[in-house]
Formats: structure tokens, C-alpha cells, sequence
């Protein structure tokens, strides 16, 4: 992708026009629905120091008698129901409601920076850490310093009590953001960094800027 | 015109004492008397000096008429507020106008481990014969700071306590009484190291062979926070003091099941007070303390110093009468006493030391573990005709008898012989083996088969064990009967697929097959599966729960609970067998008022250790679930935590083996007392464990906590409990635990 590539104004655009996200709810199995919700209405994710507090009813899912309350993740608007689907049995994946989240200036740039950046995902469902040299340059110049190119030995897998180096296969560039923890485990396919190629660091910086100073 | 200005100013505080109590000024002919301050203070410059006097006497006329009635019909909850009120006196107070010199130890002010809890090296003087003679004595209690925020209104934390402990252990070494004053609302229920509950059970545990005499004295005694300090040989109270099994607000969110965060009914808040018998003459009269020290009309305040003298008395009173109480010297011991009761003056009194030659303590220990053997008797109702109450006797001193005979006399022979027949063929064979090894060797060389391997001896106590029979299949949970699913709590986590409830409850032992979440199972399945099939004695089973204070309501509950359980109490007693090992079970269960423990269940426990002590087995605390003390007994059920901690402590010292397990839910008092001071205290896995549920650390510390943090994990991580047991592996490692904890002194040592 090139800098001439990237039009930001069409992507800032797009989010000024709509600052949501629809979030689709799915059915986790098969069972019997009851939906808890109306169009329309408000509905508040986990709450709590620790989200340990449930969200907002959404449905109730019954299967083999053992009932289900699934609670909203994320708030919002509830933007659609399927009304079609209340009382009776539905398959598992079954779309049933959409929330329509208002997204906070975060959320826009980590959407924006998602769709600029390049994503290194995880090649299996394992735990990660940076590798010590990668770690040691990160901890003296700090992240955005340090760039890497195909070859470079730059995170270890831990798996099964085993720890394997992982060697970078993709466009040189610098680490833009990490989106892993280390000791944490992530699925496989899950992004764990996000790579700018080093010439257009201003360029990503400079829509960061904009977004954090025109969005209220 | 100084004198009538400060009297002015000390009727104006009179009246907003008498508005704090009645909790409003609308009280009475209140309204008119501060109408009639205020006058008296705007015009205070213009009137003569007899006649600003005449009416402030009449004023003051007016108070102290209004302060009688006010006393005359004092509510529990105006004694809470009045011990509550910024004017009462602290425990710095008392330490300056009680003893003549202190020093603190531990911090001072807020430069302290915790400055709610103070310790102090303390000297009072008493008269004899127109000499003084200086006592030392260390002095250890709560200091609520009258608004230092830093003393958090007298609630120890865990280090608190801990430092308590540690000075109660000096007075040890140095041999002189401590003086406990306890003013606390309750302990700040953090389980942070050394842990609320576990420091309390610890203290507890200390304190019941504690070689100095003690005397406890409650101004505010908040359940298990004044346990932890309030173990006296004497247990005095102050008349307006308030001693509690919880805070009345508490009791009413409770009773009331009133949701977090609303404000209790001002009605309901002075029933619960009223009915769970706070004030110091409902304990005198339930024998939780022994004596009142009187205070002033509506409560001491800092500047009684006469009270101060009177507290002073009291306390070289009650040090005495412990002391004396130990002397062999019957006839001098009789007189002391008889001049203490008559209330003789100093001068009349002879001169006491404090410090006891050792049989004077082995007697002070004996006492002091009469008393609370003694206690809440009157709490639990037991039916025994005298011909079955004689059974029991001859039953019981057969038994002495027959174990003493077993483990004391014969055993021990035993153990002597088998000691020196032991040393004897040790010596022996490494002489023969010198002479007879070129010959063994030589004839292994000759005989030996080729391949054959020389077999392992099998290592183990005593005789090799017979193959282990599993008892899994004799009983289903009745929860297996019903055709559904159920969801494993840990499902979003670990991605657990959904359970059948025949195959968790059956099968599966209640145990989620993926993450070993495990699903509470009813005590009848512990008690199938963990023991040998008719092994299980009970004993103790008529001994039954009652309602002492005569709570209104709680009698149909009780009912309630008997009619479910078919038992008359949360606590099961037993003799059991665990693969060969004979122990005494005692069990808390949840069906029956949520094992919560009260005098029945305490005086239970009580006998459990004694029988056995008598029969030399090791004890087993299973705890199915206990929701802490039954507040429904009031300090009846707060008195159990040093009543039973006694007994362990007395059946650990005779040589006992005690362990604890913990499942599902174990909360409060009982954690903080007689369970959390075993030694050897493990979990079932999924379980939860602590001093106080998440409500109540909300509402004492403002902090919410995590949601892991009573999981049996976190109480292992904190040091709490020594391993975390799969339910399906509860037999073999209590067994093994028993053989590895007990040994060779697995029937005492």
C-alpha cells in the first residue's frame, strides 16, 4: 500500500457520517429464543471495577431445558430485532439483534490504525512475548524505533511448555501497536502487532492527531 | 463571667449530646431548651451576672431532668449511638488517667503498623497502707481516634490484630496480666496477609493457653474484630458499652433483605437492635460477661474522671481476683476475695503481686478453659431422659478408661519395647550382615535366575495396605434426576461445553469434565462416599437449636430447617473410617440455616474434640458450608469462637491431629476462630473462603473485590489453606494427609 493509497478525508468522512459500529448479535447454540429487548432500546455492557457487573439482558436461550440469559457485551442501541424469531427454535450463529455502539474517539483510531496497518497475526493459539533482543531494543529506544525486517527472529511462542522463536515473514517496518499481552494467550489468527512501513510513521501519526483533535 | 460561659458551653453540649442520642432534636421539651440556650447566649452580655446564673442553673436544671428520663429509657440503639458519639472516651483516655505511665509500642499516632489497634506498656498505682505501689501491666486494645480517619474508627486490620499478638507474647515472656480494652465497630475485613479471619482465629488460639492473667473490658465489641482481643480470665463490660455478633445495621440488611446501597428503616434498625441482646445487662445476664462497670448517667464522657477512678478500681479489682483466684493459699485467697467483694478500700486491702509461680498458671489455664467450657449452656436444648444422661456417663468414663488403658499405659509400654527392640535388632543385623555378607553374596551370585529383578519393598506405615475399595458406585447425588443441562459458570472461559445433569451428578461426581469446575453437591454424598460404608457413629444427634433470645420469627424458621433436614442443628458429629484410619468427624452443613453455628452446633464441636481426645483419633473439620455465626444468638453464638477455639487448642496440645476442609462456602466467625487456626486447613476445588463476603468489604472499605477473591486459589496464594482437593480425590488424600500429617502419631503422639 502506498501513501497516496490512503484517503483519509473519505475515511474520517465515513466515521463523521456514522460513528457507530454494528455490533451483530449471534446465537451461541441451538435453543429455544426470547427476546428481552426492543428496537430502540439502550442496553449497557459489563459494568465494574472488575466488569464483573452483566450487561443488559439481550435473550434467553433454551436448550434441553437448561436456560441461557445472554447479556449484552457492548453499549449501545439496540438498531435491529428479529421479532421472527421470538419463541421459536433457532439454529446456532443465528443473527438476532444488532447493537449499534456510538464509538469513542479510541475506537476510531484503533478501527483506522486496523485498516492502515499492516497485521501480524498469531500463527497458533499460544502464548507470546517479544524476543529478548527485540525486547532489550524496544526497552532502550522505545517501540516505535525499532523496525524489523523478513527474517528477524522476533517473537517466541510459547506452546505447550515449549518455546519456539517466531522469524517475521512480512513488509519491513517499524511496530506500530501491540495488541498482545505478554504471558496472555491469544487464538490463533488473532493480530497481535500492527506494522507501518517506516516513511509513512508521519503520515499515520498525523490522522491520529486529527482524530484526537476534531473528534469531541 | 468565665465560669458562667463555660457552663453555658457545657449546656450546649449536653443538648447536642441528647440530640445525637435521640438522633434528632425534636425530642422531648429539647426544642425549647436550645430555644432557650440560644437566648441565653445572643443576650449573654446584656444581663446581670446573678441572673445569667439563676437562668443558666435553671437550665441546667431542666438538662439533668431530661438526661434521667432519657436514661431511664435508654433503647439499645441510643446505647449504640451513645457509644458511637465523638464525646466517649477512647482508649487514649483510658491510658492516660487509668495508668499512670504508658508507653506505646508498635508506631505511634499514625505512624504505626495500625494505628486502630494499640499496644501499650502501661504502670498502674495502687494504694496500700498509704504507700503506692506501681503494677506493670501491658495494655492492648482498639483506639477509634474520635475522627483521626487514619484509625479507621477502631477496625484492625489483619497487622493490627497480628501486632496485638505479638505484645500479648511479651507480656507472656515478662510475665505480667494484660489489660484488654476493646472498642471496635468490628475488623476491617481485608484478606490481605496475615488475613482478618485467620489473624482472629490465630489470637483466639493464643490467647486460650495464654500463661498471664486477662482481663477484657467492652466499650464497643464488635463480633469477631473484639474476639481477637477480647479472650479475658474476666470479661468486664462498660453499662453503656454494646457487645455484639453484628453491627444492628448489619442484622437489619439481613433480616430486612434490604438491596446494597438502601438506606435501612429507622424501625426495623431498633428491632434488630433490640432483639439481638447488645447491651451490657442482656450479656450479664446470658453470661457472656461477668461483671458492669457503671458508668455515668447517658455514658462516660473523656472528662469523667471519676469514672477514670472507678475504671482503675475495677481493673486492679478483676487482676486481683484472677490472681488470687490461683494462689494455693486457700485461707488468704478467701479473705482477699471476701475484702474485694465487700468493695474495701486500697488502704484495706492487702497488696497483691501479679506475677504466678507455675502451678499458679497451670490453674489460671484451668480456669480459664472452665469458663468457656461453661458458656451458652443455656443456648441449645438437649432431650436426655437421667437414665440415658447415667448411660452416657459410664459410657463416657468407660471409654476414658479403656483408651487410657490402650494408648497411655499399653501403648506406650509398647512403643518402649518396640523402641528398644528396634535399636537392638538394628545393632544386631549390621553385625550379622558383617559376618554372613561374602556368604549372601556369594549364594545371590549362585542362584540368581537370569533377568529376575530384585522386587521393591513397599514402603508405607505399619502393614502393607490391603487393595483399596472404592465406594463411588453405592450412591447417586438425588440431583442426577432430572432430564436437562446445565452450563459450567467457567463456559466463556474455557469454552465447556454444556453438562447433562445425570452424567455431572452421577458420573462425574458433580465435576465439570473440561475445566473441573465443581458444581455443589448435597453432605449425604460426602458422607457415602468419603467414609467406610457403616462406619459412620453418630453421636450428639439430640442436641438441638433453640431460639435463646427468643427472636421473633426465628422459631418457625428453625422449625422450617428441622422439617427440611430431619436434624435438629447444622452440625453433624460422627465416628468414621477413612481406608483403615479411624477419625471423628465433625460436619457443617448448608441445608440447615446455612451452617450457620450457634450454641448448639459450638457445644457439639466442643464434644467432638473431647471425644476425640478420649479416643486418641484425629479430628476432621469438614465444612460443607458455613455462612459464619447465627446472629439470631446474639453474642451467645460470638461466645462459641473462644469456646471452641479452647477446645482445639486443648485437643492439639494433648497430642490430637486436626484438619479442616473447606468446600463450597466458608465465611465469618467459625473461619476466623475454631477452623482457621488448624494447622492443616485445605479446599475443595471451587470453593470460596474468607472473613467477609464482597458486600460487606464494600461497605466497610469503599473498595469492591475482585471476583476471585474468596476462590479456594486466591486462599492458597495467601497462604490460607495448604492444597486444593478434587472433590473425586477427597478419600485418598485425606487419607493420605492423615498418614502424612499423623504418622507414626497418627493416634496421638
Amino acid at each position: 500500500m502506498q501513501e497516496h493509497d490512503i484517503d483519509f478525508d473519505a475515511i474520517l468522512g465515513r466515521y463523521r457520517a456514522d460513528p457507530f459500529a454494528y455490533r451483530k448479535v449471534r446465537t451461541a447454540h441451538t435453543g429455544r429464543l426470547r427476546c428481552k429487548v426492543r428496537e430502540g432500546d439502550e442496553v449497557v455492557g459489563p459494568s465494574g471495577k472488575f466488569r464483573h457487573i452483566p450487561g443488559t439482558l439481550l435473550y434467553e436461550l433454551e436448550r434441553e431445558r437448561n436456560l441461557k440469559r445472554i447479556t449484552s457485551f457492548i453499549n449501545g442501541q439496540v438498531a435491529m430485532v428479529r421479532s421472527d424469531l421470538e419463541g421459536s427454535f433457532v439454529e446456532a450463529g443465528e443473527h438476532v439483534l444488532t447493537i449499534r455502539h456510538p464509538l469513542k474517539k479510541r475506537e476510531i483510531v484503533e478501527d483506522i490504525l486496523r485498516q492502515v496497518l499492516t497485521p501480524y497475526t498469531a500463527p497458533e493459539r499460544a502464548k507470546y512475548f517479544f524476543s529478548l533482543d527485540l525486547q532489550s531494543s524496544i526497552d532502550k529506544y522505545g517501540q516505535r524505533s525499532v523496525s524489523i525486517k523478513p527474517g528477524d527472529e522476533i517473537l517466541t511462542m510459547s506452546l505447550m511448555k515449549r518455546d519456539t522463536p517466531v522469524y517475521y515473514d512480512g513488509e519491513p517496518g517499524i511496530i506500530h501497536s501491540v495488541y498482545f499481552k505478554p504471558g496472555v494467550s491469544v487464538d490463533q489468527g488473532e493480530p497481535l502487532f500492527g506494522i507501518c512501513p517506516k516513511d509513512r510513521l508521519p503520515l499515520i501519526e498525523k490522522i491520529i492527531t486529527r482524530v484526537k483533535a476534531e473528534w469531541e | 463571667m468565665e465560669d458562667l460561659r463555660k457552663r453555658l458551653l457545657k449546656a450546649e453540649e449536653r443538648i447536642s449530646y441528647l440530640g445525637w442520642i435521640k438522633e434528632g432534636s425534636e425530642w422531648a421539651n429539647l426544642p425549647a431548651l436550645q430555644e432557650k440556650l440560644q437566648g441565653l447566649r445572643d443576650a449573654f452580655y446584656e444581663h446581670s451576672h446573678e441572673h445569667l446564673a439563676e437562668k443558666i442553673g435553671a437550665l441546667e436544671e431542666s438538662l439533668t431532668f431530661l438526661e434521667s428520663r432519657c436514661e431511664e429509657s435508654l433503647s439499645p440503639m441510643e446505647r449504640v449511638r451513645i457509644v458511637r458519639s465523638p464525646l466517649r472516651f477512647s482508649l487514649k483516655d483510658m491510658l492516660e488517667n487509668v495508668y499512670e505511665e504508658y508507653t506505646e509500642l508498635g508506631g505511634e499516632e499514625d505512624a504505626n503498623i495500625d494505628p486502630a489497634l494499640v499496644a501499650a506498656r502501661a504502670s498502674i498505682a495502687r494504694r496500700v497502707k498509704n504507700k503506692v505501689v506501681m503494677q506493670q501491666v501491658m495494655v492492648i486494645g482498639h483506639e477509634k481516634g474520635q475522627g483521626e480517619e487514619y484509625r479507621q474508627g477502631g477496625s484492625t486490620k489483619p497487622w493490627g490484630n497480628e501486632k496485638a499478638l505479638r505484645y500479648m507474647r511479651v507480656a507472656e515472656t515478662e510475665g505480667i496480666p494484660i489489660h484488654f480494652y476493646v472498642f471496635t465497630p468490628g475488623a476491617f475485613p481485608v484478606e490481605d496477609y496475615p488475613g482478618a479471619g485467620q489473624q482472629i482465629a490465630r489470637n483466639l488460639y493464643a490467647m486460650a493457653k495464654l500463661r498471664v492473667p486477662m482481663i477484657a473490658v467492652t466499650s464497643e465489641g464488635g463480633s469477631g474484630g473484639a474476639e481477637a482481643v477480647g479472650m479475658g480470665d474476666i470479661r468486664l463490660m462498660f453499662s453503656h458499652g454494646y457487645y455484639s455478633v453484628i453491627s444492628p445495621e448489619g442484622a437489619a440488611a439481613i433480616e430486612g433483605k434490604i438491596r446494597e446501597g438502601v438506606k435501612v428503616p429507622k424501625d426495623l434498625l431498633e428491632n434488630c437492635a433490640e432483639r439481638l441482646a447488645i447491651t451490657a445487662g442482656d450479656n450479664l445476664r446470658h453470661g457472656t460477661i461477668d461483671r458492669v462497670i457503671q458508668e455515668p448517667l447517658l455514658g462516660a464522657r473523656r472528662d469523667d474522671f471519676a469514672f477514670f477512678r472507678r475504671v482503675k478500681d475495677e481493673m486492679i479489682r478483676a487482676t486481683d481476683e484472677v490472681v488470687l483466684k490461683t494462689k494455693s493459699l486457700r485461707a488468704f485467697r478467701a479473705y482477699e476475695l471476701k475484702m474485694e467483694k465487700a468493695g474495701a478500700d486500697d488502704d484495706l486491702r492487702g497488696y497483691v503481686s501479679w506475677e504466678l509461680a507455675d502451678d499458679e498458671i497451670g490453674r489460671l489455664i484451668l480456669y480459664r478453659s472452665r469458663k468457656y467450657r461453661q458458656m451458652a449452656i443455656q443456648g441449645y436444648r438437649e432431650h436426655l431422659s437421667t437414665g440415658a444422661a447415667m448411660y452416657r456417663r459410664l459410657g463416657r468414663g468407660l471409654a476414658k478408661f479403656y483408651y487410657t488403658l490402650r494408648y497411655d499405659v499399653l501403648k506406650s509400654r509398647h512403643k518402649q519395647v518396640k523402641k528398644v527392640m528396634e535399636d537392638v535388632s538394628g545393632e544386631g543385623s549390621v553385625l550379622i550382615k558383617q559376618v554372613s555378607a561374602p556368604f549372601t553374596a556369594a549364594y545371590d551370585f549362585i542362584t540368581r535366575k537370569p533377568g529376575s529383578r530384585v522386587a521393591r519393598s513397599s514402603a508405607g506405615w505399619g502393614s502393607s495396605s490391603p487393595e483399596q475399595i472404592e465406594y463411588g458406585e453405592i450412591y447417586t447425588s438425588s440431583l442426577a434426576n432430572e432430564d436437562r443441562t446445565v452450563s459450567c459458570p467457567n463456559a466463556d472461559k474455557h469454552g465447556c461445553k454444556d453438562l447433562w445433569v445425570p452424567d455431572l451428578y452421577g458420573e462425574f461426581c458433580g465435576v465439570c469434565e473440561n475445566c473441573g469446575h465443581h458444581f455443589p453437591l448435597e453432605y449425604q454424598w460426602y458422607m457415602k462416599h468419603l467414609f467406610e460404608p457403616d462406619s459412620i457413629r453418630e453421636f450428639n444427634a439430640d442436641l438441638a437449636s433453640i431460639n435463646p433470645l427468643s427472636f421473633p420469627g426465628f422459631d418457625k424458621k428453625l422449625e422450617a430447617a428441622r422439617k427440611k433436614t430431619g436434624r435438629p442443628c447444622a452440625m453433624i458429629t460422627f465416628d468414621a473410617r477413612v481406608m483403615g484410619v479411624d477419625i471423628v468427624v465433625a460436619m457443617l452443613y448448608s441445608d440447615f440455616r446455612n451452617g450457620t453455628v450457634g450454641a448448639a452446633e459450638g457445644e457439639k464441636f466442643v464434644r467432638a474434640c473431647e471425644i476425640a481426645r478420649i479416643k486418641r483419633r484425629p479430628l476432621l473439620s469438614y465444612v460443607h458450608t458455613t455462612g459464619g455465626i447465627r446472629i439470631h444468638e446474639g453474642t451467645l453464638g460470638v461466645i462459641q469462637m473462644p469456646k471452641c477455639t479452647m477446645a482445639v487448642r486443648e485437643y492439639i496440645d494433648s497430642g490430637g491431629l486436626y484438619i479442616v476442609v473447606y468446600d463450597n462456602n466458608s465465611y465469618a466467625g467459625p473461619v476466623a476462630s475454631f477452623l482457621g487456626c488448624s494447622p492443616y486447613q485445605f479446599a475443595i476445588r471451587s470453593s470460596r473462603l474468607g472473613f467477609a463476603g464482597p458486600r460487606v468489604i464494600r461497605d466497610t472499605t469503599g473498595e469492591d473485590v475482585p471476583p476471585d477473591y474468596h476462590s479456594a486459589r486466591s486462599a492458597l496464594k495467601r497462604g490460607h489453606i495448604q492444597g486444593i482437593w478434587d472433590r473425586r480425590d477427597f478419600r485418598r488424600n485425606l487419607h493420605k494427609s492423615l498418614m502424612t500429617m499423623g504418622g507414626g502419631n497418627l493416634y496421638y503422639r
